[in-house]
C-alpha cells in the first residue's frame, strides 16, 4: 500500500537517480564545457537537497520500489548524505580545477563520466538485491576508471590499469562469495528465490556455517578490496593520487563509503547466522592491520596526493574498527566517522589540488611556503590537516572518542590499543608534513630557486579561484560544528540504525 | 539440492564438462602464446554453455537454454573476437614477460587444485554430500578462481591479465550453473552484460596503455610506488 509518505519517497528516489542520468545525457548533447559544468553542478545541488529531504522519511520506516530492487533504509540514506555531500562539493571544485587544465575539448565528457560515476555510487547503497548491488559496484569501477586516466599522463593511465585489474579481481571473490551464501541459501529457500538483504537475514540462522563463514570471508576480501582495506589496498594510492582532485575526492568520499556499505550488511548477516566471533575478529584485525600499513606509509611518504591516499586507508581501517566493533556506540561512531571523512577528505584533495597547481608539483619536498603563494586556501588546508588528524575541535576527533569506547566495553578491546598508537604516529607523521610544506625549507629553497625560478619561499600569490575556495569552506564549516556539538536529531537517526542493525526493530 | 541426487548418465556428463573446462584452464596456464589463449578460452566458454543446456534439460530449468544461447555467442564468440582485435592491434602474440615459466605454473596450478580438492571436500562433507556433484563443481569453481588469481600474478602481458579475469568469471559461471541453476536470470543476464562491458572498457584502456605508456606489458608499470 502506497500512502502519502512513500510517494514523496519515492518522487525523491526519482530525483536522486535521474538528476546525474540527465546530466549524463545533457553533457553528451550539449558537447560544450560551460553548459556541462552547470548541468553537473545543477544535478549535484538537486541530489543533495533530495537526499536531506529523504533522511527524516527514511528515519519512519524501511521502503522498498521497483518491485524490490531498490531499498531505501537509514543506513543507506546516511551513506547517500555522505556520497551527495561529496558529489556536491567536488562538482563545485571541478568548475575552477578542471578549467585550469587546458582540456576544454573533452571537457563535457569528463562532466558526464562525472555525473554517471556520481549516478552508480549513489545507486550502489539503495540496491536491494545483493546481485545487482555487486553490479552496481563493478560499474562504479568501469566508471571511475576513466576518470582516474582523464588526463592520459602515461602515470594515470599506469595507475588506471592497476585499479581495474586489482579492483575486478578482488571484487570477483564478493561474487563468488554472493553465489555460495545463495546456494547456503537454497538448501533452505528453494532453488529459486530473490536474494535480498531482507531474504539473507531471514535465512541468515539455517545456514550451513562452514558455507556461511567461506563465504563472509570471500565476500569481505572482495568489497575490502573496494573499500581500500590493507593488504588489498594496493590499488587506492595509486588511482587516488593521479586522478584529477575533484576525482580523488569522489573516489575518496564517496566511492569507498558505498563499497562499507555492503561489509556493514554482510556483518549483519553474519550476525544472525551460527558463526561464533570470528567474523567480527577477522573485521576488527583487518581494521587494525589497515592502520598499521597507513601509518607507515603516512610516515615516510613523499607525494603529496598519496599522503592524502593512504590517509583514506587510515580512515577506511578506522570506520572499520566502529562497525567491527558494533553495538549502538561503535555503529553511531562509525557512521558519524563515515560523514565527517567524506567532508575532510574532500577537503584535503581540493587543497592538494590547488597547492599542485600552483607550484606544478606533487612531492612533498618541492613545496614550500605555502601559505605566501595560496594565502586563503592555504589556510584551509591546514586547518583540514588538523582536523583529518583527528584533533580536536573537528568532528572526526568525536567520532574516534566514541569508537574507542565502544572497542573498550566490547571483546574486541585489544584492537583499541592498537589503534590508539598508531592514530598518534599517524598525528605526528602527517603534520610534519604539513610543517615542511608550510614552515619548512628555509635551506632547499635557493637550489630550488637557482634551477626552477619558481620554486621555493620567493612565489608571489596565485590568483585563487572561488569556484576552488568555496567547498573548502564548505567543507570545513560543518566539520567544525560537528566537531563542537553533536545534534541530537543524529544521535537519534543512529540508535534507530543500530536497532536496525541487531535485528531488534521491526523494519 | 538439484545435484546430489541425479541420474547416472547426468552427473558423468555434469562431471566430464565441468572437468573438461579445468583441463582448459591448464592448456591456458601451460601456454606461451596468446591466441592458445583465446581459443582454450573460446573453447571453455562454449562447454560451459553446454552444460547450462544439460542442466536446463536435467533439471528442467528452461530459462538455461536461453542462457546457454547467450553465453556461446558473448563468452565463445563475441569475447574472443574483441580480444583478438585487441592482440591484433598489440603485434605481440607471444607472452615474454611471465615470471614463471609455464612448466612450474602447471605444477603450482595443480598444487591449487588440491587446495581447492580439499577446502570443497570439507564443505561436502559439513553439507552431507560428500562425493557428488556439487562437490566437484565447487572443487573447479575454487580451482578456475586460484587459477585465474595465478595468471593474473604471474603473466605480464596485459592481454594475459584480461584473460586471468576472465578466467575467474567463467569459473564463478561454471559453478553457479551446477550450484545454484534457479539463480533469478536477471541477475545472469546482467552479470553477462557487465562482462561485455568489462572487456570494451579494458580495450579501451589498452589502446591508452599503448599510446600514452608505451607498452603491452603490465611489468613496464612500474612508475607509482610507495
Amino acid at each position: 500500500m502506497m500512502d502519502a509518505n512513500d510517494r514523496i519517497v519515492g518522487g525523491l528516489l526519482g530525483v536522486i537517480l535521474l538528476a546525474p542520468l540527465a546530466a549524463v545525457l545533457g553533457c553528451l548533447l550539449a558537447r560544450r564545457p560551460r553548459p556541462a559544468e552547470y548541468l553537473n553542478l545543477t544535478a549535484a545541488v538537486s541530489v543533495l537537497a533530495a537526499v536531506l529531504l529523504l533522511l527524516p522519511r527514511a528515519l519512519v520506516r524501511t521502503l522498498t520500489f521497483w518491485h524490490g530492487y531498490l531499498i531505501v533504509d537509514a543506513l543507506g540514506a546516511w551513506v547517500l548524505l555522505s556520497v551527495a555531500s561529496v558529489y556536491l562539493l567536488s562538482s563545485i571544485y571541478a568548475i575552477g580545477y578542471m578549467r585550469r587544465l587546458d582540456e576544454a575539448g573533452r571537457l563535457h565528457r569528463f562532466y558526464a563520466l562525472f555525473a554517471g560515476f556520481a549516478l552508480t555510487t549513489l545507486c550502489g547503497p539503495l540496491m536491494n538485491n545483493i546481485g545487482v548491488y555487486w553490479i552496481a559496484i563493478e560499474l562504479t569501477t568501469l566508471v571511475s576508471t576513466f576518470l582516474v586516466c582523464f588526463e592520459l599522463r602515461r602515470d594515470s593511465v599506469e595507475a588506471a590499469w592497476k585499479y581495474i585489474v586489482v579492483v575486478s579481481a578482488g571484487i570477483s571473490l564478493a561474487l563468488l562469495g554472493i553465489i555460495l551464501f545463495y546456494w547456503a541459501g537454497s538448501l533452505r529457500m528453494g532453488p529459486t528465490y530473490d536474494l535480498t538483504w531482507a531474504a539473507l537475514r531471514t535465512v541468515a540462522p539455517q545456514l550451513n556455517p562452514t558455507v556461511a563463514l567461506a563465504a563472509f570471508l570471500l565476500v569481505l576480501i572482495g568489497f575490502g578490496t573496494k573499500v581500500g582495506l590493507a593488504p588489498m589496498h594496493t590499488w587506492l594510492p595509486d588511482a587516488h593520487s593521479e586522478g584529477p582532485a575533484p576525482v580523488s575526492a569522489m573516489l575518496s568520499g564517496a566511492l569507498l563509503n558505498t563499497a562499507m556499505i555492503g561489509i556493514v550488511r554482510f556483518l549483519q548477516v553474519a550476525d544472525r547466522g551460527r558463526l561464533g566471533a570470528l567474523p567480527r575478529l577477522v573485521v576488527v584485525s583487518i581494521g587494525a592491520f589497515s592502520l598499521f600499513i597507513a601509518a607507515l606509509f603516512i610516515v615516510r611518504q613523499r607525494g603529496i596526493k598519496r599522503l592524502m591516499a593512504y590517509s583514506s586507508v587510515e580512515h577506511m581501517g578506522i570506520m572499520t574498527l566502529g562497525f567491527g566493533f558494533g553495538g549502538p556506540l561503535g555503529i553511531a561512531g562509525a557512521l558519524y566517522h563515515m560523514l565527517g571523512h567524506s567532508l575532510n577528505k574532500s577537503l584535503m584533495f581540493f587543497g592538494a589540488g590547488n597547492t599542485m597547481q600552483a607550484f606544478h608539483t606533487k612531492r612533498i619536498s618541492r613545496i614550500h611556503r605555502v601559505l605566501r603563494s595560496l594565502p586563503a586556501s592555504g589556510l584551509l588546508w591546514l586547518a583540514g590537516a588538523v582536523a583529518i588528524t583527528g584533533a580536536p575541535p573537528f568532528s572526526l576527533f568525536l567520532s574516534e572518542l566514541t569508537i574507542m569506547r565502544a572497542g573498550l566495553a566490547g571483546v574486541n578491546a585489544w584492537a583499541v590499543f592498537v589503534m590508539l598508537p598508531l592514530l598518534v604516529v599517524i598525528f605526528v607523521g602527517f603534520l610534519d608534513h604539513f610543517r615542511a610544506m608550510y614552515f619548512g625549507g628555509h635551506t632547499a629553497a635557493p637550489a630550488g630557486a637557482q634551477t626552477g625560478g619558481s620554486a621555493g619561499a620567493a612565489r608571489a600569490p596565485v590568483r585563487e579561484s572561488v569556484w576552488c575556495v568555496l567547498p573548502m569552506w564548505l567543507a570545513l564549516v560543518p566539520l567544525l560544528v560537528l566537531g563542537l556539538w553533536w545534534p541530537q536529531a543524529i544521535s537519534h537517526y543512529f540508535s534507530v540504525v543500530a536497532a536496525q542493525l541487531s535485528g531488534k526493530a521491526v523494519p | 539440492m538439484f545435484a546430489v541426487h541425479l541420474p547416472p548418465l547426468a552427473a558423468s556428463l555434469f562431471s566430464l564438462l565441468a572437468i573438461a573446462s579445468l583441463l582448459l584452464a591448464f592448456v591456458m596456464l601451460g601456454s606461451r602464446w596468446l591466441k592458445d589463449y583465446l581459443l582454450a578460452f573460446a573453447v571453455q566458454s562454449w562447454l560451459i554453455a553446454l552444460l547450462s543446456v544439460a542442466i536446463g534439460y536435467y533439471g528442467h530449468y528452461p530459462e538455461l537454454y536461453l542462457i546457454a544461447v547467450l553465453t556461446a555467442l558473448f563468452r565463445g564468440l563475441l569475447l574472443p573476437y574483441l580480444l583478438l582485435r585487441i592482440v591484433r592491434q598489440m603485434n605481440v602474440d607471444r607472452e615474454l614477460h611471465e615470471r614463471l615459466s609455464p612448466s612450474s605454473s602447471l605444477v603450482v596450478g595443480a598444487l591449487l587444485v588440491i587446495f581447492a580438492f580439499v577446502v570443497a571436500d570439507h564443505v561436502g562433507i559439513s553439507l552431507g554430500i560428500a562425493g557428488s556433484v556439487a562437490v566437484l563443481a565447487l572443487t573447479v569453481m575454487l580451482s578456475m578462481k586460484l587459477i585465474g588469481f595465478l595468471m593474473l600474478a604471474v603473466r605480464g602481458e596485459v592481454i594475459s591479465q584480461i584473460l586471468g579475469l576472465l578466467v575467474l568469471e567463467n569459473g564463478i559461471f561454471l559453478g553457479s550453473q551446477i550450484l545454484v541453476p534457479g539463480m533469478p536470470l536477471l541477475i545472469e543476464l546482467v552479470i553477462l552484460f557487465d562482462l561485455l562491458v568489462v572487456v570494451a572498457c579494458f580495450g579501451v584502456l589498452v589502446r591508452y596503455l599503448l599510446l600514452h605508456a608505451g607498452t603491452s606489458s603490465a611489468h613496464d608499470l612500474r612508475r607509482l610506488v610507495g
